[in-house]
């Protein structure tokens, strides 16, 4: 595929439009996802997420400019909401990455969220992939993460960065369940405000009430991204946990998952495309639906006889067999 | 289940007017419109611009100017955007523009030029009748 060849011999504009075709969940995604998979590896994920407006992208300006003076190059996945309403978005995070706009050593891309239930973009793990082909030593991803559970980003990603801000103290409680459990590091942003400190060592105390048993115990740092402050310490401590992960085998341990995971999810989506689409077109199934849908039989002896009907199932596979 | 197209806009300020009310209120309004917006703040530089154009893969690229310096800003990121090899982005502009400057960013390649107060839903029929690159 002339595209995948031209992206990795360097063009930002294929490179560009592969994300795009990813993003549209494109039929060519299988394809470019195989022929850049020899390309990847090499890439340190970070995740940063956290609360709008937190500072969240003022850091990973920040923190990007760290990572190019010691010669890494960069790529940025910025992720903000689709609005419900309308399926638009507005994507403001670049605002505040200019400085990087001419560097070519450093790629962003701001994405909508679209049909993702949490902060994650769902073509992201694929986007990600690309940037990682493309040769970037680090892909930063910057979500909006509320509090609910935000386990997407902590997956996709191998160090996952959790952003607040002093004002959240009063809240810290609620976000017990959500974030606070995916943070390998905190960060309490905007620290030249009041309540940093107090915020800082609250979450201390909660985080000593439930010791993780990985062997790494996320550290509180305080931050203030607008004055390029603290941001040399936080890529320490991601680079101390990088180390962390790979002495311990959990990195290659967190990469098998994502690939078991990524494969039967293939398979999965690959079955329910197929499933759905013999469902418009095959009797059979097309009239267990009609009686499922007036409610004459119930959507599990329903789905149990589709189940364990093996001419049924035999007969489609045939089906898929003359398509080819 | 793919998802479908949808249009992807850059909304620039470029030049050195630090007034960007007017690209925020269209910003919002074309969200409404079903569009992702990127915004990237004031003052661009015309590589600035094209250069996120680029790495955006939008389809269109909407630029304001207020400073009078249009002339010189629009053409310039145009002619950055064929350099790149994305001759093919729709590029509108907007802001105070004279008239008689219409033609001369026409003949640019600068598809649309819109005056202050038209309605979003004019400016959004406009993208999508005439982005370029249709999936
Ligand atoms: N006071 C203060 N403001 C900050 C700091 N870092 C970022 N901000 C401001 O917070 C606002 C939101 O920042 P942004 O990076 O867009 O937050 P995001 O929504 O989390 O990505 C902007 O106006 C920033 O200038 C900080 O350390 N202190
Ligand atoms: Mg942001």
């Amino acid at each position: 595929m002339e595209l995948v060849e031209k992206m990795l011999s360097g063009s930002d504009l294929s490179l560009a439009r592969l994300i795009t075709l990813v993003e549209r969940e494109a039929a060519e995604v299988p394809r470019i996802m195989s022929l850049i998979y020899p390309h990847l590896g090499n890439a340190y994920l970070v995740g940063v997420t956290g609360p709008p407006g937190g500072g969240k992208s003022t850091l990973v300006d920040r923190l990007t400019a760290v990572m190019r003076a010691k010669g890494f190059s960069v790529g940025i996945i910025a992720a903000d909401p689709t609005s419900p309403f309308s399926g638009g978005a507005v994507l403001g995070d670049r605002i505040r990455m200019q400085q990087h706009y001419l560097d070519k050593g450093v790629f962003i891309r701001s994405m909508a969220t679209r049909g993702s239930a949490g902060g994650l973009p769902r073509a992201a793990r694929g986007v990600i992939k690309l940037l990682d082909a493309y040769g970037k030593d680090f892909v930063v991803v910057e979500t909006v993460g509320v509090g609910q559970t935000e386990l997407d980003i902590m997956e996709a990603t191998d160090t996952t960065v959790v952003v607040l801000v002093p004002e959240a103290g009063d809240t810290i409680q609620t976000m017990k369940a959500g974030l606070l459990e995916i943070a390998d590091i905190f960060v309490v942003n905007k620290a030249d405000r009041e309540g940093a400190d107090y915020l800082a060592v609250e979450l201390e105390q909660m985080l000593r009430m439930s010791p993780k048993d990985s062997g790494w115990q996320p550290p509180i740092l305080t931050t203030q991204a607008i004055h390029d402050i603290g941001i040399q310490e936080l890529y320490q401590e991601i680079e101390r946990h990088r180390d962390v992960l790979q002495e311990t085998g959990q990195l290659s341990l967190k990469r098998q998952e994502q690939r078991k995971r990524e494969f039967i999810q293939n398979i999965e989506q690959g079955i329910r495309a197929t499933i759905l689409k013999l469902a418009e077109k095959d009797g059979q199934l097309v009239s267990f639906l009609e009686r499922v849908e007036k409610g004459e039989l119930d959507p599990y002896s329903a789905s149990m006889e589709i189940l364990s009907n093996r001419t049924l199932l035999q007969t489609w596979l045939s089906e898929l067999e003359k398509e080819g | 289940m793919t998802e479908e197209k949808r249009i992807r806009m850059l909304m620039a300020k470029p030049g050195l007017d630090g007034h960007d009310r007017g690209a925020r209120v269209l910003t919002l309004g074309l969200r409404d419109e079903g569009m992702e917006v990127i915004y990237t703040g004031l003052r661009q530089s015309p590589d600035k611009i094209a250069q996120a154009a680029i790495q955006e893969d939008v389809d269109v690229v909407g630029m304001s100017c207020l400073s009078g310096a249009h002339n010189y800003l629009f053409p310039a990121v145009l002619e950055k955007l064929r350099e790149s090899g994305a001759e093919d982005v729709l590029v509108i502009g907007g802001g105070i523009i004279p008239k008689e400057d219409i033609p001369f960013l026409q003949e640019k390649g600068v598809s649309a030029v819109f005056g202050p107060g038209t309605p979003i839903k004019e400016i959004a029929d406009y993208i999508r009748e005439n982005v370029k690159r249709k999936a």
